[in-house]
């Protein structure tokens, strides 16, 4: 039964010594490394970033949910601590680090609790120690998952940049666009493909559009799909599409596939596909000869 | 037939297109380490792309079984599709060139069959889809049994 009152009144009495020792563990905290590295330009706004973070614990020890990481207490400090975390992540910090420079603000707060009672060796000190130090490892769960999350944010980010990034159109020449494509093709990549291939035909005035595959490790039939669907929308749009860097392995595989690209205008390379798309609007290229070139 | 060296068989999981990229890149990995040449393994890989997309498709996900295989003679790569979807009521129809019930090429099971040397399917309407294809490494002859 004296147990049960210890354990109950162990988290006020956390949440009472956060309170009031607030200024000192700040100052200590602000000179662990987790906050040092991340506020590296004022030590007076790591302090203040300390104090936010112990508030946020006081008020989760107030709540008793010392082992909930979604304790509405850690509300107000998720974005900061998850920015901190970033910022740790992007200096090339492992998940792991991160964590252990989080379990390091552990001992300067236990150390200070301590000494708030007449019997640092005492049950009831004991007691209070454990409670702080549950309500720690929740501090230190609750920073890994903002970090994972603003990993996966990142991820997402990332990929959607990969989508932009991966399919510029590029004017060869007067009415000849080309698109070199690299990596997977899939659905959503395709997509983006051919809806910048069209926009570019239309802005260029394109009569002649390069599909160069050379980047495209696999050509399934999905692959093929997508590709003679974007050519099939060139044409539509008056533009004579071609799918050049077909590697001879891929070309074998096809066939063996069974994908009839008949339909389909295809060079081996990208010079030989622009050579055809020059030849076909007359344009001849020469090499200057020698007698020209002698001044 | 004699399949010892069964050393490494990988489970890899088919439930999204991120999953799709995953299971190529191992094939492909597999294949090179295993000897396979650069048109047999863009078969190979081309194989597993085509198995895969019908387990995520028609099989709605299940995973993949990639075995590499020794039979004394010649080194191979078993890669075992299987899901618990709604199995292939047809499978003659569904092996024909151009049959597709979802939008696509049609070629997909019948196009695999022709890259690998192995094919079996095991399909039974409402209990799911096992496709195995094995492909070995094309070898240069090698000297008669009994001619040193």
């Amino acid at each position: 039964m004296s147990e049960q009152d210890a354990a109950a009144s162990a988290p006020q009495v956390v949440s009472s010594f956060l309170e009031q020792r607030k200024e000192q563990i700040a100052q200590r905290w602000a000179d662990a490394a987790l906050f040092r590295s991340v506020f590296t330009i004022s030590r007076d706004e790591a302090v203040e970033a300390c104090k936010a973070v112990v508030d946020a614990l006081s008020e989760v020890a107030v709540s008793g949910q010392l082992e909930n990481v979604s304790a509405p207490g850690f509300t107000d400090v998720r974005d900061q601590l998850g920015r901190m975390a970033a910022t740790r992540t992007r200096a090339g910090s492992t998940p792991g680090q991160i964590a252990d420079e989080v379990a390091r603000l552990r001992e300067p707060v236990v150390d200070l609790l301590r000494e708030e009672f007449a019997d640092p060796a005492g049950p009831q000190a004991h007691e209070s120690a454990l409670a702080l130090t549950l309500l720690l490892g929740t501090l230190r769960l609750v920073v890994m998952e903002t970090a994972l999350d603003a990993n996966a944010e990142l991820i997402e980010r990332q990929r959607q940049q990969l989508l932009e990034v991966a399919t510029p159109v590029i004017k060869l020449w007067e009415g000849t666009v080309a698109v070199p494509l690299i990596g997977t093709l899939d659905s959503a990549r395709s997509q983006v493909v051919m809806e910048s291939l069209l926009e570019a035909i239309v802005d260029q005035r394109a009569r002649y559009a390069i599909l160069d595959i050379t980047g495209v490790p696999t050509v399934d039939s999905l692959v093929a799909q997508h590709l003679m669907k974007t050519v099939a929308a060139a044409r539509l749009m008056g533009a004579e599409c071609i799918v050049s860097g077909i590697r001879p392995a891929i070309a074998q595989t096809i066939v063996q596939l069974g994908i009839d690209l008949g339909s389909v205008l295809t060079r081996a390379s990208l010079a030989d596909a622009l050579a055809y798309a020059l030849s076909r609007q007359g344009i001849e290229v020469s090499r200057a000869d020698a007698g020209a070139s002698a001044r | 037939m004699q399949r010892s060296g069964q050393a490494s068989a990988t489970s890899l999981p088919i439930g999204s297109d991120a999953d799709l990229a995953w299971v190529r890149q191992h094939v492909r990995q597999c294949a090179a380490q295993l000897g396979f040449g650069l048109v047999q393994q863009t078969k190979l890989v081309t194989a597993a792309s085509e198995l895969a997309r019908n387990t995520l498709v028609y099989g709605g996900g299940g995973r993949v079984e990639v075995t590499p295989l020794d039979n004394g003679r010649s080194r191979g790569l078993s890669m075992s599709f299987i899901d618990s979807g709604p199995g292939i009521r047809d499978l003659e129809l569904a092996m024909t060139d151009g049959y597709t019930t979802g939008g696509g090429l049609g070629l997909g099971l019948s196009g695999a069959r022709r890259l690998v040397h192995e094919f079996s399917v095991d399909t039974e309407p409402g209990r799911g889809t096992t496709v195995t294809a094995v492909a070995w490494v094309a070898q240069v002859p090698a000297s008669r049994p009994g001619v040193r």
